[in-house]
């Protein structure tokens, strides 16, 4: 009964969250199939949440003791087959789809591909833009300077004096194309920290001493929340970044106007 | 392979001091109450570090003038700073995990149920075993020490990832407390270590005549297994403590690779990575789980057929599983580092081991409703309890599907949606079998009955207690609410949270007040409860041929000798619904329980 109880109360909770705590909404390219899959997984693992939940309920219910003996029964080798079977059967189906899907979010991003290096540190993201040039120049931490060099980029390096660092923790965002695939290569200052963007269902850890990268396209313009998903140090919970995806024009004026003259 | 040893001689411990027999006793049965009784404080302990933690996330920034004055260091002017916040987290974590869940289900039921479940008088290295719980008060005194440094207690989470871990400039929580926060981990294995040694041995070579590994009970299975788990998973973690340690400590760069820098200095350490860390973690870490909750499966396997009154269902295919999650909780680990940055080729590798180890688990879920199909079930509170671990094991189990997909677990990885996860599948669903175990083993180890009304009353408030409390976190899974967090009020997309984490609160408060009648029953029936019999429940297994409380040794001269299987509940043309493992094949049934204990035994 009160197994029953909780069935019903599992539905109605989701039909409600369904409308007030649910995935926020999606606005990328690839978070589309993500998003199917984990809706197809939701309803399997729903089925089988009320079938089981149901089975034990009704068994519950049903074999109470009223004073009848129970029966001598251990061993069913067609029954204990099938429900090893029909898992199993399921969770390959599972794999299939989901090795394929990830294959594809970690396969080379397109050519044409935005490309840009985010860093993250206690408690804040920058990121940088290759320039005109396209290429990211070196990096020597140990010429590092809060102000005048926050990325510690080596000014011995050509590639990197048209290098666009932008705070986009305080002062900017980071600027991307709607339906432009971009690159996003992680680096981290201190500690670990894991970009994520929810809205477009991207999470990387930033992991010191290692660049990491994901490729995602956004699909909608718009504004959008970077959050930090690994626990960094006391200020973990502040630590967010923003995104702006634009059209492409919107994009080269806003970038021509950050050259620095 | 039955012997007996020679310093458990009846005789002699009668003239043990108080001393030698309660505090420094080598008897695995108060061995186990210690390692029990010190479980359930710490259990309080870490409960309390929990409201702290709902009462932050149910009200951030929020002032509380009476715990300011209680709490000046963590709570200064009644509003709880963000270090605390993390040390409340961390330490939460790491008490519950290590210093409540696995010395309670290894420590306290392990080293109370091996013996007596297999017919031996103790374990077979019952100095070590005394050396095993003593090194676990220590480590408990070093962890809650470090909550009165400088710094607080350590805030890098129960998983400790360098170089947050490592450098104690990253925070406040890195100094001083993550390093007691290591070593107490580090002095806690050892006891964890000497524990198995002992428990697999003991099953290898203690069990009394008769009793071949597949008679086992499958609580002993479970201690089994889980033993040899532990004796593989946590050298590795231990192995990982110590470098940790090292890098903090002794300068070296095991974790921390060149080029750091933290606000503006760098930090002096090359050659590191942090990767290694995760991947040893984790080696340990996930085994982990399955060393809280194989124990779990099996006390409530013998907990669903003693009050089912009926054979567990497909006895082989439980073992076998068992073993086959053992053997494949190795080979996981990984599916908690999708987003970590490790190679993706890996990620598919690990998702398809994960994936696998979900079949064993669903044949375990419904073998235990074959074992219910047509059972005469009788609700006692362990029972209550049992049932309600089948429930959790279920609802848990089911999200680490969705996790265990990486493209889905990109998304929910390090959300409220794997705590909801790992709530449910691992520590609700302990717990209810550790409460399950506790009402059922009850008498055997105190000699007096619980409250069975109590119980009932504890059992509905905690189940109704946990749904409330754990369930709605999957909804903040769903929104991106991510873990370890001190307030989501900033973000945008966890906006319209704030009722849903008020009731969460609100039921982890209720959910906490609930366990009092269970302490409250707890401690009265220990001193009033009325006097237990031999065997209560009508079990099958040898350890309720024992007396109530078993003395010293367990039996008497002559040890019980197993003619059968643990699961002879109902069979057909017996008078009796069950029969004793002792019972001799060619007894007429129906013969008093108590007269089938074993041969010639007497009460000391
Ligand atoms: C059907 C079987 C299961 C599957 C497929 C599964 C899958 C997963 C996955 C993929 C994660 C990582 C999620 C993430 O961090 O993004 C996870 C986390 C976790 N699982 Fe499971 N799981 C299963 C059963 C269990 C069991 C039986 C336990 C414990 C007894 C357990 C305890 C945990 C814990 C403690 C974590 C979180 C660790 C942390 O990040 O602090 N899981 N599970
Ligand atoms: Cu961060
Ligand atoms: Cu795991």
């Amino acid at each position: 009964m009160a197994l029953g109880l909780l069935v019903a109360g599992a539905v109605v909770a989701t039909l409600i969250a369904r409308h007030r705590w649910w995935l926020p909404p999606l606005a990328s390219l690839q978070g589309r199939p993500v998003d199917r899959l984990f809706l197809v997984t939701l309803a399997i693992i729903s089925a089988a949440f009320m079938l089981v939940q149901g089975l034990l309920a009704l068994f519950v219910w049903l074999y109470r003791d009223r004073g009848q003996r129970a029966s001598y029964w251990h061993e069913h080798r067609a029954l204990e087959l099938t429900y090893t079977i029909v898992p199993a059967v399921v969770m390959t189906g599972l794999t299939v789809a989901a090795a394929g899907l990830w294959a594809r979010i970690h396969s080379a991003p397109p050519p044409g591909a935005l490309v840009v290096e985010v860093r993250a540190e206690q408690f804040g993201w920058k990121a940088r833009y290759p320039g005109p040039d396209g290429r990211f120049g070196r990096i020597d931490p140990r010429l590092f300077s809060p102000r005048q060099n926050p990325f510690a980029l080596d000014p011995a390096d050509p590639a990197g004096q048209d290098d666009l660092v932008l705070d986009i923790s305080t002062s900017a965002a980071l600027h991307l194309v709607v339906n432009r695939p971009v690159e996003v290569r992680l680096r981290a200052k201190d500690v670990v920290h894991s970009f994520f963007v929810p809205a477009f269902r991207v999470k990387q850890d930033a992991v010191p001493g290692m660049v990491t990268r994901t490729w995602f396209t956004p699909s909608r313009t718009g504004t959008y929340e970077i959050a930090c998903a690994e626990l960094c140090g006391p200020l973990h919970y502040i630590m967010r970044g923003r995104i702006v995806v634009q059209t492409q024009e919107e994009f080269d004026a806003w970038l021509a106007a950050q050259v620095r003259p | 392979m039955a012997h007996a040893l020679p310093h458990l001689d009846a005789r002699t411990v009668g003239e043990l001091s108080f001393w030698r027999r309660y505090i420094f006793s080598q008897d695995h049965k108060v061995i186990g109450i210690q390692y029990a009784l010190t479980s359930m404080a710490m259990a309080v302990l870490g409960g309390v570090l929990a409201l702290f933690i709902r009462l932050q996330l149910g009200w951030p920034g929020r002032s509380w003038p009476l715990l300011g004055r209680l709490f000046p260091g963590g709570m200064p002017e009644g509003q709880m700073s963000q270090a605390f916040y993390l040390a409340a987290v961390t330490m939460h974590g790491t008490i519950m995990i290590f210093f409540v869940l696995t010395t309670l289900l290894t420590g306290g039921f392990g080293n109370f149920l091996i013996p007596l479940m297999i017919g031996a008088r103790d374990m077979a290295f019952p100095f070590l075993n005394m050396l095993s719980y003593w090194l676990y008060p220590p480590a408990i005194v070093i962890l809650l020490a470090s909550f009165f440094v400088s710094g607080g207690a350590a805030g890098g989470g129960w998983t400790a990832y360098p170089p947050l871990s490592a450098l104690p400039q990253a925070a406040p929580g890195s100094g001083l407390g993550q390093t007691l926060w290591l070593v107490a981990l580090a002095v806690l294995i050892v006891a964890f270590l000497f524990g198995s040694l002992n428990y697999i041995t003991t099953v290898l070579q203690l069990r009394t005549r008769g009793m071949s590994m597949l008679r086992l009970p499958l609580t002993v299975w479970a201690l089994f297994v889980t033993a040899i788990l532990s004796l593989l998973a946590f050298p590795v973690l231990l192995a990982a403590a110590i470098m940790l340690l090292f890098d903090r400590l002794g300068g070296t760069s095991f974790f921390v690779p060149a080029g750091l820098l933290v606000g503006t200095t760098p930090v002096d350490h090359a050659g590191g990575d942090p990767l290694l860390w995760q991947h040893l973690f984790w080696f340990l870490g996930h085994p982990e789980v399955y060393v809280l909750i194989l124990p779990p499966m099996g006390m409530v396997s013998d907990i669903l057929a003693n009050n089912a009154r009926k054979p567990i269902f497909g006895y082989r295919f439980m073992v076998g599983s068992m073993v086959a999650i053992a053997f494949l909780s190795f080979l996981v680990w990984g599916h908690h580092m999708y987003t970590s940055g490790m190679h993706p080729l890996l990620g598919t590798a690990f998702m398809t081991t994960t994936l696998v180890i979900a079949v064993p688990s669903a044949i375990k879920t419904f073998n235990w409703l074959a074992t219910l199909w047509r059972g005469k079930i009788r609700f006692t509170s362990a029972m209550l309890f049992a049932l309600g671990f089948l429930s959790l094991f279920v609802t848990g189990g089911l999200t680490g599907i969705v996790l265990a997909q990486p493209p889905v677990d990109i998304y929910f990885h390090d959300t409220f949606f794997v705590v909801a996860h790992f709530h449910f599948v691992m520590a609700s669903a302990a717990i209810f079998a550790a409460f399950a175990g506790t009402y059922y083993w009850f008498p055997k180890m105190f000699g007096r009955m619980l409250d069975e009304r109590l119980g009932r009353w504890h059992f509905w408030l905690t189940f109704a207690g946990i749904y409330a409390t754990f369930f709605p976190m999957h909804y903040a899974g769903f929104m991106g609410m991510m873990r370890r967090i001190y307030s989501p009020q900033l973000y945008a997309h966890l906006q319209g949270l704030a009722p849903l984490n008020v009731f969460v609160s609100l039921a982890a408060f209720v959910l906490f007040a609930a366990q009092s009648i269970f302490l409250y029953n707890f401690f009265r029936s220990l001193f009033r409860g009325p006097r237990a019999e031999r065997n209560p429940w009508g079990a099958t297994t040898l350890e309720w041929t024992a007396p109530s409380p078993p003395p010293h040794g367990n039996w008497g001269p002559a040890l019980p000798v197993v003619q059968r299987w643990a699961y002879e509940y109902s069979p057909p043309n017996a008078a009796q619904d069950f029969l004793p493992q002792t019972a001799p094949a060619a007894v007429p049934v129906g013969r008093e329980p108590g007269a089938l204990g074993g041969d010639g035994e007497r009460r000391r």
